[in-house]
């Protein structure tokens, strides 16, 4: 019987291989839910410099307030800066229309971003804008080719540029990046923000995480408890077989 | 008749079995219903799959209760559950890992049928209602696939419906009656959701009908032995089979610890790991249907990989996929001959030689391999792979005949071992 369980078990094990990643190295994003000082900065953070453009349309903003540990007062100040009511979802004042027009494309919503893209994309993206006279706003970006967004944080990290190595035909390979001009914020400064922001999002792609993982220890030491019981029941009925 | 006597009750139970054969059915079905006393590991997945069709069904009348199946509202009614519904992320959950878990319980209880021959005479019919339940899961399935209307969700859909476009002469017009649409629209998600709603509701009607299949035949065992040919006699009945024991408490008990096992194992995918790794939830589905933007790699969920596989594994032919789509569903309809192909003289794997089981086991590694080879993209090896083992899986089935025969058995004894 254990053997057929592990068995059973090893039959899935190729499932586990097979997420995939992708061909950018992304940085540990170290993201720590149970973090609420971290998320109420990623919050303002977020309200203040993402949102202009950026939605996350399917999240209210007290649900927000409940989850990361602010009152009432505390989210109109800090987290509403239009007419919206608390219990209204966290819509950007940027019609999506005009966005395409601007952009050339539609700003995407931010709520499932961490989910569609992984936490550490997020992470790894914040940090690797570099300078690129060939695109609109003049800014690449490493993880997200020809993106078709302005480096908004550029004030605060400063502005890097792409090294090569060189490979003799011109065309190098990208090796990483260089500050050429430094912005506001030290460089662990502005990591110390983007997790803030990271970890922001990634509550937001679903906030109830930390409640599931929380009541799931309880479901399985019942379930570990009602186990022990109906195995011995099932022994006991079993003497009768022979 | 002789025992009519003892079987009748009183009070408002003989009142009932007056009016309704309670009593009756309660004997006939599980406390006087023999089962195999020597049934193992692989006999959990029947009860197992049946409690998971439960879960499915009241999960998902509860997620109907607050999704919108229309092409702009579906996405976000879908966040709506899992953030503003009381216990919304939990009925999700329950139900996107539902649907994994029913059909690796189905893959298990199907491969426990292949190695103890429970396809065989008399069980042909069981075998058949079987496989029939089975497509009936995967029409659910692919139906239900599209609700969250996601990337992928979208972009599966488009991909099978268009299989339909591949038929001869009526394809095209074919696709356009099964989407409704020229593309999948709107018109498309609002007749899956209530296909989706449907089809469960006949699945659990072919249920019943395979377990009234089962009880007529009664079960087969891990040796394969008839015990109802056996000899007679037990300590509970003088004319029941020796080897049988009543389904209840017996097997009652036993599942009741199998129940609580497998919910241990579903629990911890439910509250510690719902993606499972983007395969039960696959990361491009977080992204809302965009119809102008088809996604780098489109693969359907794992269940339905290996035989997504077999589909691309076959080359087009006089310019159309249509070998490959007869191919796919090919792979399905050989079950409902499984059969007829096994002439080997005993049913379990236990007393066939090396043979059958170098064939069972060539079977199932195809399986698995073909299912890896369905969520990769493509590539010559991997194709090339996607033939080889498409060509085994095939070979399993239409050599039978031959293999089955030829191979050594060993004696199969009077009496079930332990």
């Amino acid at each position: 019987m254990k053997k057929l369980i592990l068995a059973s078990v090893l039959l899935l094990a190729p499932a586990f291989g097979v997420a995939s990643g992708g061909d950018v190295h992304l940085e540990d994003a170290g993201i720590a839910l149970a973090d609420k000082e971290s998320l109420q900065r990623g919050a303002e953070y977020f309200v203040n410099r993402c949102m202009g453009c950026h939605s996350l349309k399917y999240m209210r903003y007290n649900r927000v307030g409940e989850d990361i540990g602010l009152d009432g007062v505390q989210v109109r100040q800090k987290l509403i800066f239009s007419d919206a009511k608390p219990g209204d979802l966290m819509v950007s004042a940027m019609p999506v229309q005009d966005s395409e027009k601007w952009f050339g494309t539609p700003v995407p919503d931010l709520t499932l971003v961490t989910r569609r893209r992984s936490s550490d994309w997020v992470y790894t993206y914040l940090k690797s804008f570099y300078l690129d006279a060939s695109r609109p706003f003049g800014v690449n970006n490493v993880v997200f080719p020809n993106v078709g967004m302005p480096h908004v944080l550029a004030d605060l990290q400063g502005s890097q540029k792409a090294v090569y190595e060189e490979e003799g035909e011109g065309h190098g390979h990208l090796k990483g990046l260089e500050m050429v001009q430094p912005g506001t914020m030290s460089a662990e400064e502005y990591d110390g923000m983007v997790r803030d922001l990271t970890n922001f999002l990634t509550y937001i792609g679903e906030p109830v995480k930390r409640e599931r993982q929380r009541l799931g220890i309880y479901v399985l030491l019942f379930l570990g408890v009602l186990f022990v019981l109906a195995y011995a029941l099932k022994k006991e009925y079993w003497k009768d077989v022979r | 008749m002789s025992n009519q006597a003892q079987t009748e009750s009183s009070g408002f139970l003989g009142w009932i079995d007056e009016r309704f054969p309670l009593t009756k059915v309660w004997k006939e079905h599980l406390s006087e219903y023999y089962a195999p006393k020597n049934f193992n590991f692989w006999y959990f997945m029947g009860s197992l799959a049946l409690l998971v069709l439960v879960l499915q069904i009241l999960t998902g009348i509860w997620l109907a209760m607050n999704y919108k199946p229309s092409a702009t509202e579906a996405f976000a009614s879908v966040e709506y559950i899992m953030r503003d519904v009381d216990w919304g992320w939990l009925l999700r959950y329950l139900h996107s890992t539902g649907a994994s878990a029913f059909f690796i319980l189905i893959y298990l209880h199907m491969f426990r049928g292949l190695l103890y021959g429970s396809y065989r005479k008399p069980r042909e019919l069981l075998w058949i209602i079987g496989v029939i339940i089975y497509l009936a899961m995967m029409a659910t399935a692919f139906f239900g696939y599209l609700l969250p209307w996601g990337q992928m969700s979208y972009w599966g859909a488009q991909v099978i419906v268009n299989l339909f476009s591949t038929v001869p002469v009526v394809g095209d017009d074919l696709s356009v009656w099964v989407r409704g649409d020229y593309v999948v629209s709107d018109v498309t998600l609002n007749r899956f959701f209530a296909f989706h709603f449907l089809v469960p509701f006949l699945l659990a009607g072919l249920v019943f009908i395979h377990i009234v299949a089962l009880h007529k035949v009664g079960s087969n065992n891990p040796d394969g032995i008839e015990i109802k040919k056996g000899p007679k006699g037990n300590r509970w009945s003088d004319t029941a089979p020796a080897d049988g024991i009543p389904f209840h408490p017996y097997y009652s008990v036993k599942d009741i610890a199998g129940v609580v096992g497998f919910l241990i194992l579903f629990s911890a995918v439910v509250f510690f790991w719902p993606t499972f790794g983007g395969l039960f939830l696959e990361a491009p589905n977080f992204e809302p249907a965009n119809p102008l933007k088809t996604p780098e790699h489109i693969a359907p969920v794992w269940y339905f990989t290996p035989f997504y596989a077999m589909l691309r594994a076959v080359p087009p032919m006089f310019n159309s996929q249509f070998p490959g789509v007869v191919v796919m569903f090919a792979a399905i309809l050989v079950m409902f001959f499984l059969p007829w192909l096994d002439r080997s003289p005993v049913k379990s794997i236990r007393y066939k030689g090396t043979l059958s089981k170098v064939a069972i086991a060539v079977f199932a590694v195809s399986f698995l391999v073909l299912a890896w080879l369905g969520l990769e993209p493509a590539t010559p090896t991997k194709t090339l792979l996607a033939r080889i083992f498409t060509g085994l899986y095939f070979l399993f089935f239409l050599l039978m005949p031959i293999y089955s025969k030829m191979d050594k058995t060993k004696p199969v004894p009077e009496r079930v071992t332990k």
